[in-house]
């Protein structure tokens, strides 16, 4: 291992590790919004919204992330649409993670007992109260070990990027192996970034599990 | 002649093709308070739950003062606030306090200001006996805490009737005893009541009505003494057969000991 072209090359890597986090970020935090908005859709049956859900869960559940940032990369601007790396970065986790939110969401939402929004019903709340202040509340911290599986995965996916010349991490690696043949410094680096990003929202995660856990709705 | 809230005319409630209410009337007037009792699965809950339009019907009319319910989601969320209900399995809201889940309706249903309904929440809470658990979770509550509190909730929003179905029933003996007091002192106060119920005893003291529910009708309607005392129909007597006990041989066995 040659420690000074890891001390060296550091700085890059650290670059491309904010670049990582950043549209990681990014792109998780549409998907949650784009999730919850299915789930919520599919809750209340709205008609055609829910047809439209479906489609885009399937189409987006069962089809790899490369191909779906191909498709707007190099899709979009055939259509007149122009777009830069970074945007199509984000819109494609954005697509991927939006169908697994979703679907933590939704059983999250259908673990919730039917009889508990019927009283708050009977209380006199409308449908979006009920969903407000009783069902999304219980749905979401039901969710939470789902939710914490889909953060690392979307995560992880962002190593793909690289596909479309954004220079995160994958990328740095990909790069300085094929200028400077230092394979294992380069890959060892590449892991050990990956690990400082994902220890820690795996950590955070198991505690936030354990606290909700220990809470314990019901009984 | 007190006004009558709610009338129920020739109701009708399927569940897949079969009948669980065929054309039940009934009619409640300002400060009744009616039992209902019957054999499980008889349509109590039915019954009940349909008057709250939380079960949609196939037949008759709901009214609440005179207004048919459930002719729109608006007017029907106006509607339920009038009419409270109380559940079996108590159903506070796990995520909230108890303060919380009783001013949550008050609040942001009726737009009362927070201060004006915890208020009130307090008055109500140290009535029953709870004004120390304000910001107690219900998991932290005993059965028969919960569903005091949860009656509690529905008193909030002012309800003009009161629906309580079997919300003793999964209660251990030693707390049954105060929640149905909870449920004598509003009826003491003169609340309109319809409580659905296994306890004989309770209902032989509280009810003005007591109505016997068989076979998807009511089958009798009558106050609590010719219910209990000289009932009419044989599917009453053996009803009320099932709630007490006899041991044939016991009076001869004790005479025997005694000599
Ligand atoms: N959601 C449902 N779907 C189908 N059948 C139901 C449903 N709810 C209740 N029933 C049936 O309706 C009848 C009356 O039920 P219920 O009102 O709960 O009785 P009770 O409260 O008197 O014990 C029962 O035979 C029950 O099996
Ligand atoms: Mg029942």
């Amino acid at each position: 291992m040659n420690w000074d072209f890891i001390a060296q090359y550091l700085p890059l890597y650290e670059k491309a590790a904010w670049l990582t986090v950043r549209l990681g970020i990014a792109g998780i935090l549409l998907s949650i919004l784009i999730g919850l908005a299915c789930a919520v859709i599919q809750y209340f049956k709205v008609p055609v919204l829910r047809q439209l859900c479906t489609a885009y869960i399937e189409l987006s559940r069962n089809t790899p992330l490369l191909i779906q940032l191909f498709f707007i990369y190099y899709g979009l601007p055939k259509l007149g649409i122009q777009t830069n790396a970074t945007a199509c970065g984000i819109s494609g986790l954005a697509f991927l993670g939006g169908s697994y939110m979703a679907e933590s969401f939704r059983s999250g939402i259908e673990a919730v007992e039917q009889i508990q929004s019927e009283s708050a019903y009977s209380l006199g709340m409308s449908r979006l109260q009920v969903m407000r202040y009783v069902v999304l509340p219980q749905a979401i911290s039901i969710s939470v070990p789902a939710f914490v599986a889909n953060i690392i995965f979307l995560l992880k996916e962002t190593s793909v990027f690289s596909a479309i010349s954004l220079m995160d991490l994958m990328f740095t690696a990909k790069d300085l192996i094929g200028l400077y043949y230092k394979t294992t410094e380069s890959l060892f680096l590449l892991v050990a970034f990956y690990l400082l990003i994902l220890l820690p929202v795996s950590v955070l995660g198991s505690l936030l599990e354990r606290r909700l856990r220990h809470a314990g709705f019901g009984a | 002649m007190a006004e009558t809230i709610l009338s129920i005319e020739h109701l009708k409630k399927e569940y897949d093709g079969k009948p669980v209410l065929d054309d039940v009337s009934l009619k409640v007037k300002k400060g009744e308070v009616i039992v209902i009792v019957g054999p499980s699965g008889c349509g109590k809950s039915t019954l009940l739950r349909c008057i709250n339009a939380l079960e949609p019907i196939q037949g008759g009319e709901i009214r609440l003062h005179g207004e048919p319910i459930g002719s729109s989601p608006k007017q029907l969320a106006t509607l339920r606030q009038k009419i409270g209900m109380v559940f079996q399995s108590y159903e506070l809201f796990p995520h909230l306090t108890v303060m919380e889940n009783i001013i949550l309706a008050p609040t942001k249903v009726q737009k009362r200001t927070k201060a004006d309904a915890q208020t009130e929440a307090r008055t109500l809470l140290s009535r029953v006996g709870l004004a120390d658990r304000a910001d107690s979770y219900p998991r932290q509550l005993s059965g028969g805490q919960k569903q005091r509190i949860a009656i509690v909730r529905a008193l909030c929003m002012h309800p003009e009737i009161l629906l309580f179905d079997e919300v003793t029933a999964a209660l251990d003996p030693e707390m049954v005893h105060e929640v149905l007091q909870v449920l004598l002192d509003l009826a003491e106060q003169g609340r309109t009541m319809l409580i659905v119920t296994h306890e004989m005893q309770f209902a032989r003291a509280v009810a003005d009505r007591i109505l016997f529910l068989d076979d998807a009708n009511i089958v009798a309607d009558a106050a609590p003494e010719v219910f209990f005392d000289t009932p009419v129909s044989e599917r009453a007597k053996n009803f009320l057969s099932t709630f007490t006990f006899e041991r044939k041989n016991k009076n001869s066995q004790d005479a025997a000991l005694r000599v």
